[in-house]
């Protein structure tokens, strides 16, 4: 069902939706219908590029930040680190309306008993969609808060049975020069990774939504993971493989600059970027232009859940 | 260009110069600005790029006139333009200072209405600390303070009278510290920005030609007043 707002209002042509996005959108919101069956899609109208449908019985989670408001989505949506769609953080919602996000297959592969290719949506029905609000830290010490939909990563895990073997989880994203920019200098595909115990804890999510919606595409549709104690860089998006690793894999920002990303790349605010502190971050939850510059909270806030994790381990080598 | 129309090319100069501060403000009062995800980043840049793109235009001038005699006229732009890269880039400066680092606007703001006028100095010491800390330990805000500093002497030695005081030369000699500033800028753009991303080439390329035009001037003249010397 497709809900017309405003209908009787005259449309202002800076408001008519170029003819481009319009037909990614048709398009998207065709696969998301067919591909989701069962979901029962109520779309909401494109804002920009926005294909970006409701998400319906999702499940409400205790997982929550009480202490700071959510930052209002046009922002969360327009304020994105996507480098494939260009270097400056307003770039991905003005060029992402071109990656098709349908047909949309995630090959999980490696050291697994059983791997598999997943249709998305397989991998959208595999699990109940939690809604989770989490704080989100980039590594350029801004922050958000934003509700994400989507379930453990571990439920996935389980699904394919991981050999004793694997040591690491790797994350491939799309590339596609047809339908990204991808800038030179930078080594692609797009790659991250997590150690084996870090993708398999509960707090690990294989994000579907925001707000209620799926992904939009700047995001990191059709499909991402969440890992809200690590800088935003590890969270990948637009993932078509997930490779279970003997060894640390390559990650892309490693890669690039060792010295200023580390493979773990915790938020920790004693140890800085070289370029500036992490010891605080403006937090971009409101739409004021005096930002509220919050200490940055070790783990982002999340150390009962991960800190065990890293135990024994000298956190200013391993960053 | 006659001399009679050079106040109005004057006036409608620092019209143009003004519009991006203007723009700025119209932004910040219109809402749009605090629409912007990231304010403060977008203040950032925009009073940076603007500050590096005067700069750039002073510079432009010495060489232009070089190459197109009818265009010397436009020496008499060239400070204003420069004065104006010291003006945008103490709003870069600025924005550091009282956005980025912490500073706490709203509460300063508060308690100068409540009559507490030192509130703003109370909260800048309380940053103060951090301020310094960023100082010492990053070299892209050192070389950006540096460059700034340059631009503050340049000002400030920039009327007619501190030349006539100075002496031609040794104002001159100053002032080519101008190259300098143009240069840390650059490296302070390099320094910043994310390793593989290229967002400075284009400015780089645009002071290095600058730079490069006098270069090559300065040998021809050597070169030509070599010539003659053997001549003669």
């Amino acid at each position: 069902m497709l809900l017309l707002k405003d209908r009787e209002k005259e449309i202002p042509s800076s408001e008519i939706t170029p003819k481009n996005t319009y037909e990614a959108f048709q398009m998207n919101r065709r696969a998301l219908m067919a591909g989701l069956g069962a979901m029962g899609v109520a779309a909401a109208l494109p804002r920009q590029a926005g294909a970006e449908v409701k998400i319906d019985g999702l499940v409400t989670t205790p997982y929550a930040v009480p202490d700071r408001a959510v930052t209002p989505e046009e922002k969360a949506k327009s304020y994105n680190n996507f480098y494939e769609f260009g270097e400056d953080k307003g770039d991905p919602a003005k060029n992402a309306y071109k990656l098709r996000t349908y047909p949309w297959n995630v090959s999980v592969e490696g050291l697994v008993a059983k791997p598999r290719t997943f249709q998305f949506g397989e991998l959208f029905h595999l699990r109940p969609m939690e809604s989770r609000v989490y704080r989100f830290r980039c590594v350029e010490a801004w922050s958000m808060v934003i509700p994400w939909d989507g379930y453990s990563l571990a439920e996935l895990i389980k699904v394919v049975e991981p050999l004793p073997k694997a040591k690491f989880v790797q994350f491939i994203s799309v590339e596609n020069s047809k339908e990204e920019i991808l800038p030179d200098g930078i080594r692609w595909p797009y790659s991250e990774g997590l150690r084996m115990d870090e993708a398999m804890n509960p707090l690990t999510l294989l994000t579907f939504g925001s707000y209620g919606e799926t992904l939009a595409n700047q995001q990191g549709a059709p499909v991402r993971v969440i890992v809200p104690w690590k800088y935003g860089f590890k969270s990948a998006k637009s993932i078509v493989k997930i490779k279970f690793v003997e060894k640390m894999p390559e990650t892309t920002w490693n890669d690039l600059a060792s010295d200023e990303y580390g493979f773990y790349s915790n938020v920790n605010p004693t140890v800085d970027h070289p370029r500036w502190t992490q010891a605080h971050e403006r937090l971009l939850n409101t739409n004021s232009i005096f930002p509220k510059v919050v200490p940055t909270l070790m783990f982002n806030g999340y150390a009962d859940q991960v800190a065990s994790m890293y135990a024994g381990m000298d956190l200013r080598k391993n960053y | 260009m006659p001399s009679r129309a050079i106040p109005y090319v004057k006036v409608l100069v620092h019209a143009l110069c003004l519009l991006p501060a203007l723009l700025l403000l119209r932004m910040y009062f219109n809402g749009t600005l605090a629409l912007e995800a990231d304010p403060v980043n977008y203040i950032t840049h925009f009073t940076g790029d603007w500050a590096l793109w005067m700069l750039l235009g002073s510079l432009t001038i010495t060489p232009l006139r070089r190459l197109v005699s009818a265009l010397s006229w436009t020496i008499r732009l060239r400070r204003m333009i420069g004065l104006y890269a010291f003006f945008y880039a103490t709003l870069h400066l600025l924005t550091y200072v009282l956005l980025f680092s912490g500073f706490d606007v709203p509460a300063a703001v508060a308690g100068v209405r409540a009559g507490h006028l030192m509130e703003p100095w109370t909260q800048l010491k309380l940053i103060w600390p951090t301020m310094l800390d960023d100082l010492k330990k990053r070299k892209f805000i050192q070389v950006g303070l540096a460059a700034w500093t340059i631009l503050l002497v340049l000002a400030v030695t920039s009327p007619q009278r501190v030349l006539r005081a100075m002496g031609g030369k040794n104002w001159q000699r100053v002032h080519r510290l101008v190259y300098l500033a143009g240069m840390l800028a650059c490296v302070h753009f390099w320094w910043l920005v994310k390793t593989g991303v290229r967002t400075p080439w284009k400015v780089t390329a645009v002071l290095s030609l600058l730079l490069v035009m006098r270069v090559g001037y300065w040998g021809l003249k050597k070169m030509k007043t070599g010539k003659v010397a053997v001549a003669a």
